[in-house]
């Protein structure tokens, strides 16, 4: 499966949004699980959020990367079709946000850093999840994962969907994969409602300015990780190496502040973050 | 022979044209009711009691003191971050029917005597959709309520993020978020209420950020759309789903007040804190 790749700095392809789009939605590109194993080889999974059950469309659990522990939350999609189910193809419900409220709560209380690892199509919109309170739990997680006093990394693995990546991409810093997106809607959510043809997604996503390089151009993400020809599932390593790589220089930053000093820090990036160039 | 001359020079007929009286439909009863009747009885059908979306200044009308509402960041609009297609025309648009730069309009105020910070999202804009400048209207006004150590009040009418503006729509739920975080380590009272309809970004962000949350009677809150989430169960949805009342049974929300019982406890609850 040939993933798409950018040449060089300075192409302005038409359709290379749409391109992103359907590169970061790929079937066999990497998922949370996939990298959370060759980044470490101690993880321990971490399940249930004690209220409501368990979410397998998010990840938790604690686990080692360059000998610093980390608290690592994911977000997975399945890549099996019974893994698909059983994660509800990556989008999580209450119980999974609740999950991951807990992962932050511990990490802080173990003085360790979070690593958030996004790829879900949105938060899953049933009637059971509206009942348990969909809407309230992403704003309680924002709430907390801004206001936790540790250092928070976050990665766009492939699809940033709309508030149920943005729960977990609150952070110090942003990252996203080369082909991976970050949308309010869908490009055919958005070409449905305002252009009233669903058909036209490729200009939805054009006009919403949803790939890496505009994120990066609005000051909304830092960095943007290189993917190798043909990124799949079996060539991870060199995109792993590359996050490595940045997460360390990025601690080394962070691990300067006190944990108050880190959430007056993170507090007045956003704040001050106007989201135009 | 001519009785009247129509050669008359209507230019200078003084009568001036009556403005063409404007209508709205209940969409419980189906009457149609005069819109300023509507609006002078609480933005409530005169015959059947519905519920009206309120206008933002009507409803600062209906909840400030007299003449203690003084407007912040009135000229704030919308600089059009992704130029996207047809969104400033859709802009003007809006600014016409409303007369308000954006779907927010934010200060400080009495209620009941009480100083506080008051924010009113108008869904006749845009359907209070929360874009950029609505973001930053409520940050501005968080900040101010800081300086002046004032509680906030909220009234929410969305029907959610901003699509035109994209991401940074979305930027804007992390930004309230960490305004409100601000007035909570601060002891400030943070008073939100949710008015039909409330959904989307602003519901999975601000809107249920309340220390209290208050809610209009029969108001749709939720996160996804009713038609969003009958797309995806393919089934019949339950009765009174999203409604205030539904919030309230599922335990999301304080109290349900009727319209014209809002700013007495909205004072109540200043009082309080």
């Amino acid at each position: 499966m040939q993933a798409y790749i950018s040449k060089d700095d300075t192409y302005n392809d038409v359709s290379s949004a749409w391109k992103n789009v359907q590169t970061a939605r790929m079937q066999n590109r990497p998922q949370a699980m996939d990298y959370i194993n060759a980044l470490c080889q101690d993880f321990f999974e971490v399940k249930g959020d004690r209220c409501l059950g368990d979410d397998n469309a998010i990840i938790t659990g604690v686990g080692r990367i360059n000998g610093r522990t980390f608290t690592i939350i994911g977000q997975q999609k399945g890549h099996s079709i019974d893994e698909k189910k059983a994660c509800n193809f990556g989008m999580p419900n209450p119980a999974g946000y609740r999950k991951s409220m807990r992962a932050i709560r511990q990490a802080e209380k173990f003085n360790r850093p979070i690593l958030c690892l996004i790829d879900t199509p949105g938060a899953f919109c049933g009637i059971e999840a509206e009942a348990k309170g969909q809407g309230t739990v992403i704003a309680e997680h924002l709430q907390l994962i801004a206001s936790v006093k540790v250092p928070v990394i976050a990665v766009i693995l492939s699809e940033g969907g709309s508030g149920g990546a943005l729960a977990l991409a609150l952070s110090d810093k942003l990252l996203l994969l080369e082909n991976s997106y970050f949308s309010v809607i869908s490009p055919e959510g958005c070409a449905s409602i305002l252009f009233k043809d669903s058909n036209k997604a490729h200009l939805a996503a054009e006009s919403l300015c949803l790939t890496p390089k505009d994120l990066k151009k609005f000051g909304i993400a830092d960095d943007i990780i290189r993917e190798k020809k043909d990124y799949s599932r079996d060539n991870v390593t060199y995109a792993v190496y590359k996050l490595e790589k940045k997460v360390e220089e990025y601690l080394k930053e962070l691990d300067k502040y006190t944990g108050d000093e880190l959430v007056a820090k993170r507090y007045d990036k956003l704040l001050n973050m106007k989201g135009f160039n | 022979m001519k009785l009247f001359n129509e050669n008359i020079d209507k230019s200078k007929n003084n009568i001036k044209e009556l403005k063409k009286p404007e209508f709205l439909t209940c969409q419980e009863c189906d009457k149609e009711i005069l819109k300023e009747l509507v609006h002078s009885n609480l933005s409530t059908c005169v015959y059947c009691g519905y519920l009206f979306r309120v206008p933002a200044k009507k409803r600062i009308e209906m909840i400030a003191d007299e003449n203690t509402f003084v407007e912040i960041g009135k000229g704030k609009a919308s600089t059009d971050p992704l130029q996207f297609p047809e969104y400033d025309e859709k802009l003007k648009k809006a600014k016409k029917a409303t007369g308000l730069k954006e779907a927010i309009v934010c200060g400080t105020c009495k209620i009941g005597g009480y100083n506080t910070g008051l924010a009113v999202m108008d869904s006749y804009f845009m359907m209070g959709s929360m874009g950029q400048m609505v973001g930053e209207k409520i940050t501005d006004l968080a900040e101010v309520c800081l300086e002046k150590q004032l509680p906030l009040i909220i009234f929410c009418a969305s029907g959610g993020a901003r699509m035109q503006e994209g991401i940074v729509s979305l930027l804007q739920m992390s930004r309230t978020t960490v305004a409100i975080n601000k007035l909570n380590d601060a002891g400030l009272l943070y008073v939100t209420v949710l008015t039909n309809p409330t959904t989307g970004g602003v519901t999975a962000s601000f809107a249920m950020q309340g220390d209290i949350i208050l809610a209009e009677p029969k108001a749709l809150i939720g996160f996804a759309g009713p038609r969003v989430i009958k797309q995806t169960v393919k089934d019949d949805l339950p009765e009174e789903f999203q409604t205030a009342e539904y919030l309230l049974e599922k335990g999301m929300i304080d109290k349900i007040v009727e319209r014209k019982d809002l700013r007495n406890s909205l004072a109540h609850i200043l009082s309080l804190h």
